[in-house]
Formats: structure tokens, sequence, C-alpha cells
């Protein structure tokens, strides 16, 4: 049993409906990629361009970071496909958890107090 | 012992436990590894308790026992109470959800010696100029490359490696209990001991990672003059403290709550009784997990942060209360009509949940953030954590060790020696710690080597000191039970000696290598008790009887961790005057390292079968 796991196959064993469904996924894939460049390329841009006010350009670069992550999270890493339950769950958790946690180290180091 | 009968593969015993990647083997190896530094460390308690016996004593110097508390606090968390619960996780866990295995043996192994050599390599600040003498907490500035000498650099990077032993253990329990669990054996199904193992694993994922962070900043700060916290430099000593308090709180559970987990079992098991309220306790489990890593700021009251985010800090605090009642009760109304036996595992498991309140008591009058500025820093708060600590955690473990030890070991443990163990610790416990209460409400600051004579102090330390000797009587008289119960014991035959309740004790004992000959089909919560009611007493297996997949054994896990204690080495030694380059031990110790990964990653190896006609033959003799 275990020595045939090293060999190949010489055809692939899908179903048409799953190559379907590979061949959907890497177009989304491909999209999502080419759109997480684009978003790249315009936080650049903003902050490159010396135009734009810092008010909006820190917003700005932070709503596209926030926009990248969901993509990579849900798109790249799979998040959004079935039987991600739990994988879905300790993703949330460890933000929620380290949320407070960024606010408290950038607010409460002892400076400025509350 | 798992006996040599249980192996299909022969091999010398020496080489079988350096490359075992055996879930019951490692189980002993941390067993054996975390009591050889809990000994240690309490032999560190002993003699720093003997030099506050008296007012000014000379016994060791100030330096030594800064040296020894730092030590005691160091060891005692990381390298004694948590390998020791490993050791009942890695045994107990895949027993209870019904698998062959841990659902990575590598990592596994690999977490084992990387706790062993993280720990070693901590121990070694003995011989090149001193321990670590920061206390546990290793603050700085005083633990800066200032002030602070080369035991830090010991404690940083010690720490770190074992460290990572513990992380890969985390995830590896993680994984197992999420996709390793038999048939049937749904999460509301899981014992509770799996639950608090899957919680404390978690934790140990979410609070050990900051926790790497903040020593690499302080090794970064030390050995390569960074200055994140060197207020001069720009740097800021207050993150320190945060950093290590969002680890260090949610620490603290990821200790408790194994000891839940373990009295969860015990209680049932000698009440006749299936849990009370098992909803509750694993939704009390699962809101304390969370609101562990939201009250760190509790450990910093009085550095200044701030009225508002103190009295936050101080709530959040409180409500882990609540939750925690949920459980006191729980265990209560499980023991309460129960049909009781009171031996040596149940009276331990029952007297952790008075003395766990006293603990819990005093922790909620810290948490009030306006009080707390009398308390902090005195013995008052060594006396809140040792009533968990001790009073919690290590009576949890003692009740383990009785109750899983027939099943590890193959017999029981001497009953009348327990019993005269149980109370001489139980009795130098209160002596040692509640004094220190009131020893800290009097003013006496912790950590200081000594105090004055007539500050009304002399006596209530000669006390402490006294339980102290008793408990230490009590750990080797434990010591005299386990070398007395093998040789004198008889041995256990029957699968279920206590006649309890979940999937480990439908296993043969002693537990053979594949633990299940069949996968079981689970029917309930409690499984084991289902059967014994509704069936015949034994498990319905879930698939038929075939040959059995083995992961095979490996040195590898050793290697690429003595890699890691050779390069920690070599970065302590830029402090050290050593003959050898500091470069040079770290390029040996990073070639061992990765050359062992990628000896790994190149290898294939599917692992062995055991056949169906050895497994029929192994059933048939252990049954
Ligand atoms: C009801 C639950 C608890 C509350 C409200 C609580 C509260 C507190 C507070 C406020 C402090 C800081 C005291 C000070 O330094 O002034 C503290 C310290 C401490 N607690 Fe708790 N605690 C609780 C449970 C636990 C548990 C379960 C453990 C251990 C398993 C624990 C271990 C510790 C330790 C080790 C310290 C001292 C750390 C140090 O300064 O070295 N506590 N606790
Ligand atoms: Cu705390």
């Amino acid at each position: 049993m275990a020595e045939n796991l090293d060999q190949s196959f010489e055809e692939s064993s899908m179903s048409n409906e799953e190559k379907r469904k590979i061949n959907r996924e890497q177009r989304i894939q491909i999209i999502a990629f080419a759109f997480m460049i684009g978003i790249t390329i315009l936080a650049f841009l903003a902050v490159g361009s010396e135009q734009l006010p810092g008010v909006f350009t820190i917003p700005f670069i932070l709503f596209l970071a926030f926009v990248q992550l969901i993509l990579q999270l849900y798109y790249f890493m799979h998040l959004k496909d079935k039987d991600h339950g739990w994988p879905n769950s300790f993703m949330i958790s460890g933000l929620v958890l380290a949320a407070p946690m960024v606010v408290s180290l950038i607010l409460l180091i002892g400076i400025v107090k509350y | 012992m798992v006996s040599e009968a249980t192996n299909t593969l022969k091999k010398s015993v020496f080489w079988d436990w350096m490359t075992t990647v055996d879930h019951k083997k490692i189980a002993i190896l941390y067993l054996l590894a975390g009591t050889l530094f809990f000994l240690k460390a309490g032999l560190m308690a002993v003699i720093f308790r003997i030099q506050l016996i008296a007012p000014e004593m000379e016994f060791i110097s100030g330096q030594t026992f800064n040296e020894f508390i730092t030590m005691h606090g160091t060891l005692m968390l990381f390298l004694a109470v948590t390998p020791i619960f490993f050791a009942f996780m890695n045994f107990v866990v895949p027993l209870q959800i019904g698998a062959r295995d841990v659902a990575f043996p590598f990592v596994n192994a690999l977490g084992f010696w990387l706790f062993f050599l993280g720990g070693l390599l901590l121990s070694l600040s003995w011989f090149f100029g001193g321990a670590p003498d920061a206390g546990w907490t290793s603050y700085v500035p005083l633990a800066s490359r200032e002030f602070g000498g080369v035991g830090i650099d010991f404690y940083v990077l010690g720490l770190q490696i074992s460290g990572f032993g513990t992380l890969v253990s985390g995830i590896n329990f993680i994984v197992t209990i999420i996709n390793m669990r038999a048939p049937g054996m749904t999460m509301m199904r899981l014992p509770l001991f799996c639950w608090t193992t899957l919680l404390t694993s978690i934790l140990i994922v979410f609070a050990f990672t900051p926790l790497a962070a903040g020593l690499a900043l302080l090794m970064l700060d030390r050995i390569f003059d960074a200055q994140f916290f060197i207020p001069g430099e720009g740097g800021n000593v207050v993150i320190w403290q945060h950093i290590f308090w969002i680890f260090g709180h949610p620490e603290v559970y990821i200790l408790v709550l194994p000891a839940f987990g373990m009295i969860s079992e015990v209680i049932p098991a000698f009440s006749k009784k299936r849990l009370f309220g098992y909803t509750s306790m694993v939704f009390a489990v699962l809101i304390i997990a969370f609101l562990s890593f939201m009250v760190w700021m509790h450990h910093m009251f009085t550095v200044g942060i701030g009225p508002i985010a103190n009295s936050i800090f101080a709530i959040s605090t409180m409500t882990i209360a609540v939750p925690t009642g949920i459980k006191i009760f729980n265990w209560l109304f499980t023991m309460w009509g129960g049909k009781l036996t009171f031996n040596t595992a149940m009276i331990f498991a029952a007297s952790f949940v008075p003395t766990f309140v006293l603990g819990g008591v005093t922790g909620v009058m810290l948490a009030m953030a306006p009080v707390d500025h009398l308390y902090h820093d005195t013995y008052f708060v060594v006396a809140h954590f040792h009533y968990i600590i001790v009073g919690g955690i290590v009576l949890g473990i003692f009740a383990a060790l009785f109750y899983w030890y027939p099943k590890m070991f193959g017999h029981k443990l001497n009953e009348t020696l327990g019993m005269i163990m149980f109370w001489l610790f139980y009795i130098g416990f209160h002596l040692t710690f509640f004094i220190q209460h009131i020893l800290g409400l009097v003013g006496m600051p912790r950590r200081v080597y000594t105090y004055l004579e007539g500050q009304g102090m002399d006596t209530m330390n000669f006390i402490s000191t006294i339980g102290a000797f008793l408990m230490a009587v009590a750990v080797i008289i434990l010591i005299i039970n386990i070398v007395y119960s093998a040789l004198k014991s008889e041995p256990v035959t029957v699968d279920d000696p206590w006649d309890a309740r979940t999937l480990e004790w439908a296993t043969h004992t002693p537990v053979p290598e594949y633990n299940f000959a069949q996968t079981p089909q689970v029917r309930s919560l409690d499984p084991v008790f289902y059967e014994k009611i509704h069936g015949n007493g034994k498990m319905k297996p879930a698939e038929p009887l075939d040959d059995i997949h083995m992961p095979s054994g490996s040195i590898l896990p050793f290697f690429i961790s003595l890699g890691l204690f050779i390069a920690g080495f070599g970065f302590i030694s830029f402090h050290l005057d050593l003959f050898i380059s500091p470069y040079v031990l770290i390029a040996i110790g990073g070639i061992v390292t990765f050359g062992s990964m990628g000896l790994r990653s190149m290898q294939t190896d599917h692992g062995y079968h055991i056949s169906k006609e050895t497994v029929e033959e192994m059933e048939k003799e252990l049954s």
C-alpha cells in the first residue's frame, strides 16, 4: 500500500464537474490577484504623488489595506470555501484578540494618560 | 510502563526512547523531564524559605536569592507545570477521543525535544556567570543590557527555544482534537479534559507568539544594541510590560485550564455521576479563555496608565469570576448526592475546589484597582497566585497522577502513602501561603531577600517556612510511593480499574502501541459508562479489524532541537569569553537544524504497518 504513494497517476481522475469548478476557481484567483495589484498601485500613487493631504491619504490607504486583507484571507487563503469553519473562527478570533492589543500598545504606553 | 510487550518493532531501549514518536512514550518523557524541573525548582524554594525563616538571615546572599526566585518562577511555570500537563494531554487526549496517535507525531516529538533542550540551555546559566536574576517577569530596565547580567541572555534564549516547543505542541493538539475524533465523538461529547486541552492550546497559539516577539525584541536590545526598551534612546520600558502581560495573563489560564479539565474527569469518576452541567462547563471555559486576553492590564495598575484604562481592566478582570463561579458550582453539584469514594485522587480533586475559591477571591480583591496600590508587590500577591497555582494546579496534577497512573504505568500508587502525602501537603500548603496574605497586608514586599527584626513579621515567616518543609516532605513521600509501588504494587490487568466513564478506560492496560485495535463507535457523552449500562460493557467497533498504519520513529526532532540549542548558546556567548567564536557556534547550530529539516523534507517515509495477525495476537494476549 505504502509503496504506491510515490507514483504519479497517468490521467486525472477528476470529473468534468470538478474540472469546471477548478477552472472557475482559477479565474477568480487571477481576477482577485489583478485587483489586488491594482489597489496596491493605487496606494503607492496616493502616497507618491504628494498632491493629496495626509488626512485623506492615511485613512484611504488603511481602507485599501483592509480590503486587501479580506481578499487575501477569503480568496487566496480560501476562507470563503465550504468546510472552512474552523480556520474562519480561528482567524476571526485572532483578529478580535489582537485588535485591543494593538490599540493599547499605541495608546497606553504611559506617556499620555487615559 | 508501556511495556516492551506492546512494541511490535524491536529496538534498543535507548534508541527507542530517543526516536519515539508514540504519544504515550512522549508523555512519559514529558512527565520525567517536568518532574525533574519541578524538583529542582522546589528545592530552590525550600532554600530561599530557609533564608526567610528569621530576620536578617545570611543563609544565602541577596544575589543568590534573586537568582533562586527568578529560576523558581520561570522553571515552575514554563518547564515544570506546562510539561507535566503536556504529559497527561499527550497520554490521555488521543485515548479519550478514540485516536491512534496525535495528528503530527513527528511534531509532537519535536515539541518535547525543543522544550527539553531549551530548559537545559536555561539551566546552563548556573555554570556561566550566574542564573537570570530579574524575576520571572524580567522587567526592563532591570533586564536591559545596561543592568542585567548574562543570566538574562540565558533566560531570553532558553525560553525562546522551549517556547517554540510549547507552540508546536499546542498546534498539534488543536489539529488532533479537531480532526482525529472517532466516529460519533462530536464536539459536545468531548470529555472536559479534551475541551480544556483544546482551549489551552488555542491560548498557547495566541499568547506564546507575543512572548516570542517580546523575547526577540529583548534579545535584539541586549545582544545587537537595539533600543526598543531604552528610554534614553527613544525606547519605552512600559511596552515590555504590556507585551509580557499580554502573554502573561493568558499564560496563567494556560496553566489553570488543564487543571480544571483534570478535576472535571476525576470528580465524576469518583462521584459515580455524570458531570453536572456539561454544556455550561464548556461555555464557561470558552468564556474564560476569551476573557483571559482582555485583562492583562491588571498587572500594571500601578504603572500609571490612567484612571479610565485602569477602571476598564478592573471590571473586565472581575467578570472572569462569573464563569469561574459557574464551574465551582458545577463541581459541587456533581458531588452532591453522588456515591462518593474518597481515595487519594478524589481527595486531591475535591480539595482543589475550596482552595481555588480562596485564590479567586483574592484575585477579585486584587482586581480593584485603587486597593491594588496597597497589595501590589507585596506577599499578598504571592499568596494569591500560590493559592491558585499550588492549591489549584498542583493539587489537580496530583489528582490526575493518582487517577491515570494505572493506565500509564500498569499499577496503582499506594493509597496509604498517598493519604499521608495529601495531608502533609495540604496542611503544609495552607501554613505556607495563608499566612502570606497577612504578611502582605502588614507590608512585607515580595522579592526582597531579608527583613528586619521587630516589624511583626518574624513569627509569620517562621510558620511559612515550616509549611514549606511539610510540602517538601510530602513530595519526598510521593517519590517513595512511586518507587514502593513500582516494586510492591500488584499489576493492574483490567482495562478499567476505577469503574470510570470516559474512552481512555476502554483501552487495554498496558495500552498497546496502536491504542485501539478497531476505532470505537461513540454513542454518548461518557461512552464507556454508556456501554456499561446500555451495551455489553465493550465499545462497539466502527471499522473491521485490519492492518494498522503507524508512523515510524525518527531521531531528527532531537537534532533539530540540538541545533537550536547550540545556536542559542552561540548567541549568548557574545557576552561570554569563550575559546570559540560565537559565529562558529551559530553556524554549527544553524547547519544542524536546517540540515535536519532538509533531510526530513527529502526523506520519503510512509511509516509501517502492523499486520492484522499481530494485532489479533496482541489483543488476545492483553485481554
Ligand atoms: C478570578 C480570577 C483571577 C483574578 C480576578 C486575578 C487577579 C489578579 C490580579 C489583579 C493580579 C495582579 C496583582 C498585583 O500584581 O498587584 C494577579 C496576579 C497574579 N495572578 Fe491572578 N487572578 C485570577 C486568577 C489567576 C489564575 C487562574 C492564576 C494562575 C493560574 C493567577 C496567577 C497570577 C499570578 C502568577 C500573578 C502574579 C504575577 C506576578 O506579578 O508575578 N491568577 N491576579
Ligand atoms: Cu492576571
